[in-house]
């Protein structure tokens, strides 16, 4: 048996049919089956080699009526640095007024993600 | 007192309330828009997850997010906001205008004559007394909507080791926030043999945290004094608790999403008929409740699972408004009705001359299913579904060309159906 051989099983959430795929990583070479359709394949490669997510949370706020700020990260941001871009996260604390959009962390890790204000707060 | 002579009072300034608001006022109505809170946007300014605006703004935003758009909408507009404003009381003047009094610590008692009204107050969590949960009587245990505001908003963490009741997306979102917060989520537990949330939910907010799902399962009692201690968990073996297999998790914190309810005390008290599948209001092809020109968009006409769907309804209903406040009606209408595997239609009513959505919700899950529409037992639409479920509710669009061809009386009975595709 190849050591460098696993097969994984997941629920395709492209759409919300749901189809439950089974994923074999051979080497490099990824195949997937249960999929009806080709962006479950898409999905799963993804999942599998570098899965990524949005990262929404909030933080600090010196403003008495608002303490606390919705950030998000302005793209899916590689799993691996969820918690240290959230340890972040936690440190800032921020004079108002600020605006949607603003940038407050730029190129987490060199990933090109940024954490960015989801809200205006004035 | 002041008072405020309108065309339309819109109650509730959340999704809803903001886009019948704003729908309404451009149409050069007066409008006034009012919200128990001091700020405008409602459940969203809490919902700091992504997943909105797909249909309304073709992109995926923040709660957040959407609501500022709509915040600004309205700031642009006419709209007179009332911010920090219950409406406490409602009643029918002999001219058929509507009298509604506010309380507000800004302006004291403020009285609104009105025209019509859009009922928009969205809706509330079922708690642990709806659902009947045994044990003792501990703090830590919130419902998930108040924990979700508690640690988005207020910046507190309601607790370190915590178990859910109910999958509900809810729920789920809030097992993926508690971990991001430094606690441990041990348990989500669904009474269902299937999750009532998104499987885009289940993935990203449990699977990433490998935290288990016990469907068919409840929690069968609460421990603790003063604080939550454990809670036991019981699986279900044909709708029945086989309690021999109770197992014990340790926690602090027991979060519930279990359910919503439509916010009716208003409608109650003016005396609106409730509809007991949606409970809420029984409205007509206009939106309109059993009262003349009071109407209802949202959540507090029956829940939905998208906020796309409630700006899109609340948009309807002020468009009715504004046909109504210009003495349009429609010419007829035919009570529709739930068929087989349906739970609820809204409207129950329908114009059969006019283009509009109703909106179902399905009792089956099926990944090959078909919705019919019937008008006296013969089928007059039929629709592919590649995918249903009871959390997921259907949109049909009703056209007058459906029923071109067919003899319809006041007394007709369209039915709408959902059965598996041949």
């Amino acid at each position: 048996m190849n050591p460098n051989k696993n097969t994984k099983e997941m629920i395709c959430i492209v759409c919300p049919v749901g189809c439950h795929l089974q994923v074999t990583v051979d080497n490099d070479e990824v195949k997937v089956t249960g999929n009806r359709c080709p962006r479950g394949e898409e999905y799963a490669r993804e999942e599998i080699l570098a899965p990524k997510r949005v990262v929404t949370a909030t933080c600090r706020l010196e403003n008495e009526q608002h303490p606390r700020l919705p950030v998000k990260t302005d793209a899916p941001l590689p799993f691996e640095h969820i918690n240290e871009l959230l340890d972040r996260v936690y440190e800032l604390s921020l004079p108002t007024p600020i605006k949607t959009g603003d940038i407050l962390i730029e190129d987490f890790k060199g990933t090109g993600v940024n954490l960015v204000a989801s809200r205006s707060i004035e | 007192m002041r008072t405020e002579q309108i065309d339309t009072l819109v109650i509730g300034g959340g999704a809803a309330g903001m886009s019948a608001a704003a729908t309404v006022s451009a149409a050069g109505f007066t409008t006034a828009l009012v919200e128990r809170e001091d700020e405008l946007g409602g459940v969203l300014l809490q919902c700091i997850h992504n997943g909105f605006g797909l249909h309304e703004f073709k992109e995926e935003l923040t709660g957040p997010e959407y609501a500022e758009r709509w915040v600004r909408n309205i700031e642009s507009s006419e709209v007179k906001v009332f911010c920090g404003t219950t409406i406490m009381e409602m009643s029918l003047l002999e001219d058929g205008r509507k009298e509604c009094f506010g309380y507000s610590p800004e302006y004291g008692v403020l009285k609104f004559v009105t025209k019509t009204v859009v009922l928009a107050m969205g809706c509330r969590e079922r708690n642990r007394g709806n659902v009947m949960i045994p044990g003792t009587r501990p703090a830590g245990v919130y419902t998930a909507g108040l924990a979700q505001r508690l640690v988005n908003m207020n910046g507190y963490i309601p607790g370190k080791d915590v178990v859910i009741v109910g999958s509900g997306d809810i729920g789920l979102i809030m097992a993926r926030r508690m971990q991001w917060v430094g606690s441990t989520v041990h348990a989500v537990v669904e009474i269902q043999p299937y999750p009532s949330g998104l499987t885009r939910n289940i993935s990203q907010c449990l699977n990433d945290f490998k935290i288990p799902l016990y469907l068919s399962h409840v929690v069968s009692k609460i421990y603790g004094k003063e604080r939550v201690e454990a809670v036991d968990i019981t699986p279900l073996e044909n709708g029945v608790p086989n309690h021999d297999k109770t197992f014990q998790i340790t926690c602090d914190t027991l979060l519930l999403s279990v359910g919503l309810i439509p916010e009716n005390e208003l409608s109650k008290q003016v005396g609106i008929e409730l509809n007991s599948l949606t409970n809420g209001p029984t409205v007509d092809s206009m939106l309109m409740t059993s009262i003349e020109g009071v109407f209802s968009a949202g959540n507090v006409l029956h829940v939905h699972d998208l906020v796309d769907f409630v700006s899109a309804e609340a948009r309807l209903a002020g468009e009715n408004v504004i046909e109504y406040l210009k003495g349009k009606r429609p010419e007829r209408e035919l009570s529709i009705k739930p068929g087989a595997n349906i739970r609820y239609v809204n409207p129950t009513r329908i114009n059969p001359d006019a283009e509009s959505d109703i909106y179902m919700r399905p009792l089956v899950v099926s990944n090959n299913a078909r919705i019919q529409l019937l008008v006296n037992g013969e089928v007059v639409k039929r629709q592919k579904k590649p995918h249903v479920q009871p959390s997921e509710m259907i949109k049909l669009k009703i056209t007058p060309k459906i029923f071109q061809d067919i003899e319809i009386t006041p007394d007709s009975k369209v039915e709408v159906t959902l059965q598996d595709e041949p």
